[in-house]
C-alpha cells in the first residue's frame, strides 16, 4: 500500500498543540512575569518572554519570612495528617474486603455521600466543636480535618487494591503459622506499597491545596498555611506586588506540579479499578 | 469468591477482628464526620449566632431565606456556573481525552504537559488568572489590543458586563485537564478488538465514536459528570481569590454567600440554612440525572 501524506495526523498533533498553548499559557506568564524587573511588567507593551531576567522577586519572597513559615507549616499538615490517614485506611480497607458485613455498605455509602454535602455544612459545627476544645487556630485540628478531608478518596482506593490480593496467599501465610497482625504487616502490606504511595501522595497534595477549611480555621499570621497566605497577599496588590506574588506562586506550584506527575498513573488506575471492581 | 467459613476457620478468635481493624476509621468518620454533619443539618433549624444559646426555629430560615434576593441571586449565579465549568470541562476534557487517545507520537509527553493546570493549586490557578486579566499589564488586554479587538483596556474582574465569562473560563482553565485525564484513562479500558472489527466492517471514525466509544465509555462519563457538579456547585478558593464574589455579589457562588452568612456576619444558623439547600437542591439533580442514566441502561 502506498504511504499517504498523515494529513490526519498532522491535524490531530495541531489540535493537541492548540490546548497545550491553551492550558499552559497563563502558567508561562506568570513564570515569565516571575523573572521580569517591575518597570518591565509595567512597560505597557511587555513582551511573553522577559528582556531582562532578574531574581530580586524570588529574593524578596525568600527574604519575607512569612511565606516560607506558611510553607513549612503545609508541609507539616500535609506529612502528618498523611501518615495517619494511611495507618488508618489500611487496616480498614482489609478488612472491608476480608468481612461482609453491613458496617462496609456503611462505610462505602458513607464515602459517596460525603461528596455531596458542602463543606461549610460540616464545617460550622466542626468549627464550633474545635472552638470549643481548643483547636481552632491550631495545626493539629487542621490535621484532623484534613485526615477526614482524604479518607473517603484513599479508603475507595485501597479498597480496590486489597480486593486484588488473592486470598490464597493469605492462607498460605497463615498454614506457616502466622498471625493475623503478622499477616497484615508482612503480606497485605508489602503488596500494597504502590497504592499506599499513590495514596499518600494523593492525600498530601490534597492538604498542600487545601483552602477553605484552613482559611476559616486559622486566623494567627504565624499559623496560615502557604494556600492561606498567598491568598493574602491579593488582598494587598498592588504594581510592587505583581512579581513577588508571581515568584511566590511558581514556587507554591512545584511541589504539587512534581508529585502530580509521579502520581498520575497510580491515580487514574486506582481510580478506574475502584470503579471497576467496586 | 471466599465464603464466610473459611474467613472464619482461617483465625482463632483471640486475633485482631473485624471490630478492631475498623475501628480507627469508625470513629473518625463518626466524630468527625457524621456528628458533624447531622449537627450541621439541625443548625440549619436554628437561629445560632456563634456564642448566642442554640434556639430551634424550625422553618423560619428558610422563609427568610424564599425572601432573600441575595441568596437568589447567589443561587442563580452558582447555577450559571456549575452547568457552564461542568459542561464546558466535559466537552472540551472529552475532546482532549479523545484526541491524545488516538496512537501518536509523543502522546504521553503531551499528557503530562496539558496535567498542569489540574496540578496548580485552586488559590494558585486564581492568581495567575488575576495576572492575566490585569488591566494595564495583564495578558489578555495586551492580546486583544495587539489583534486590534479593543481600543482601551478592559476591567476583566470588576466590569459587569465581562466578569462571569471571566471568572468561568478562569475555572474552566484549571478543570478541563481532571476532566481529561479520568476520562483518558476510561477510554483506555476500552478493548482495541471493538475497534479493529468494526474497521473491518467498514465503520467511520463517527460511526465508532458514536457506537463504539460513547457507548463503552457511559459508566466513567456518567459518574464524572456526577462528580464535577457536585464539585463546582461547591467552588469557593478561585472565585474567593478572583473577585471575592464582586463587583456588587456578581460572582457570589452559594459558598461564598455561605461563608460570608457564617464566618464574616456570624450568622451561623443562617449559613447552615444554606448549606441545607444546597444539599437538598444537588441531590435532587443528581437523582434525575442517575434515574435517566439507569432507565436508558436497562432500556438496552
Amino acid at each position: 500500500m502506498k504511504k499517504r501524506f498523515p494529513y490526519f495526523k498532522i491535524a490531530i498533533h495541531g489540535l493537541i498543540i492548540l490546548y497545550v498553548v491553551f492550558l499552559l499559557f497563563p502558567l508561562v506568564w506568570v513564570l515569565a512575569s516571575s523573572f521580569k524587573p517591575t518597570p518591565e511588567i509595567y512597560s505597557g507593551s511587555p513582551t511573553i518572554l522577559p528582556r531582562h531576567i532578574t531574581l530580586e522577586h524570588y529574593l524578596s519572597v525568600i527574604n519575607g519570612q512569612l511565606l516560607f513559615r506558611s510553607m513549612w507549616n503545609s508541609i507539616i499538615v500535609g506529612i502528618m495528617s498523611t501518615i495517619l490517614v494511611v495507618l488508618v485506611a489500611v487496616p480498614s480497607a482489609y478488612a472491608m474486603v476480608r468481612y461482609k458485613s453491613f458496617i462496609n455498605n456503611a462505610i462505602l455509602g458513607w464515602i459517596l455521600v460525603s461528596q455531596i454535602f458542602p463543606v461549610i455544612l460540616v464545617m460550622i459545627p466542626l468549627y464550633i466543636v474545635l472552638r470549643y476544645i481548643g483547636l481552632t487556630d491550631s495545626l493539629t485540628g487542621l490535621t484532623l480535618i484534613y485526615i477526614v478531608w482524604s479518607l473517603p478518596f484513599v479508603l475507595w482506593m485501597m479498597h480496590g487494591y486489597v480486593k486484588s490480593i488473592p486470598f490464597e496467599l493469605e492462607e498460605a501465610a497463615v498454614l506457616d503459622g502466622a498471625s493475623r497482625t503478622q499477616v497484615i504487616f508482612k503480606v497485605i502490606l508489602p503488596l500494597l506499597l504502590p497504592a499506599i504511595g499513590a495514596c499518600a501522595l494523593f492525600s498530601f497534595i490534597s492538604a498542600w491545596n487545601e483552602f477553605f477549611f484552613a482559611f476559616v480555621l486559622m486566623k494567627s499570621p504565624t499559623l496560615a498555611t502557604l494556600q492561606v497566605e498567598l491568598a493574602r497577599y491579593t488582598g494587598m496588590e498592588g504594581q510592587a506586588r505583581t512579581g513577588p506574588l508571581a515568584a511566590a506562586s511558581i514556587i507554591a506550584t512545584i511541589p504539587s506540579i512534581i508529585l502530580f506527575i509521579i502520581m498520575r498513573k497510580w491515580l487514574t488506575t486506582g481510580l478506574v479499578a475502584g470503579a471497576l471492581k467496586g | 469468591m471466599i465464603t464466610k467459613k473459611r474467613e472464619y476457620s482461617l483465625y482463632s478468635k483471640k486475633e485482631v477482628g473485624q471490630i478492631q481493624l475498623l475501628l480507627p476509621v469508625v470513629l473518625l468518620v463518626t466524630v468527625f464526620s457524621l456528628i458533624p454533619l447531622l449537627r450541621g443539618i439541625y443548625l440549619g433549624f436554628t437561629d445560632y449566632r456563634l456564642g448566642d444559646p442554640i434556639k430551634f426555629n424550625g422553618i423560619e430560615n428558610y422563609i427568610q431565606l424564599f425572601n432573600d434576593e441575595y441568596f437568589w441571586d447567589s443561587f442563580k449565579i452558582g447555577m450559571i456556573w456549575t452547568l457552564l465549568v461542568t459542561g464546558l470541562q466535559i466537552g472540551l476534557g472529552l475532546g482532549l481525552a479523545l484526541l491524545l487517545n488516538s496512537k501518536i507520537r509523543f502522546a504521553s509527553f503531551y499528557t503530562i504537559l496539558v496535567l498542569l493546570p489540574w496540578a496548580t493549586p485552586p488559590i494558585i490557578r486564581g492568581i495567575l488568572w488575576r495576572q492575566m486579566y490585569e488591566p494595564t499589564a495583564g495578558a489578555v488586554n495586551i492580546l486583544l489590543s495587539d489583534m486590534g479587538l479593543i481600543s482601551a483596556p478592559i476591567n476583566w474582574l470588576s466590569s459587569f458586563e465581562y466578569v462571569i465569562p471571566a471568572v468561568i473560563i478562569a475555572g474552566v482553565w484549571g478543570e478541563i485537564s481532571k476532566a481529561a485525564i479520568f476520562l483518558l484513562a476510561g477510554l483506555q479500558t476500552i478493548p482495541n478488538e471493538l475497534y479493529e472489527a468494526s474497521k473491518m466492517d467498514g465503520a467511520g471514525i463517527w460511526a465508532r465514536f458514536r457506537h463504539i466509544t460513547i457507548p463503552n465509555l457511559k459508566p466513567v462519563l456518567a459518574a464524572i459528570i456526577s462528580l464535577t457538579f457536585m464539585w463546582n456547585f461547591n467552588t469557593f478558593g478561585i472565585v474567593w481569590v478572583l473577585t471575592q464574589g464582586g463587583p456588587g455579589g456578581m460572582t457570589r457562588l452559594p459558598m461564598l454567600a455561605a461563608y460570608e452568612e457564617g464566618f464574616r456576619y456570624g450568622y451561623i444558623g443562617y449559613a447552615a440554612a444554606i448549606g441545607n439547600v444546597m444539599v437538598i437542591i444537588l441531590s435532587l439533580i443528581l437523582f434525575f440525572y442517575i434515574r435517566v442514566q439507569l432507565r436508558e441502561r436497562t432500556e438496552k
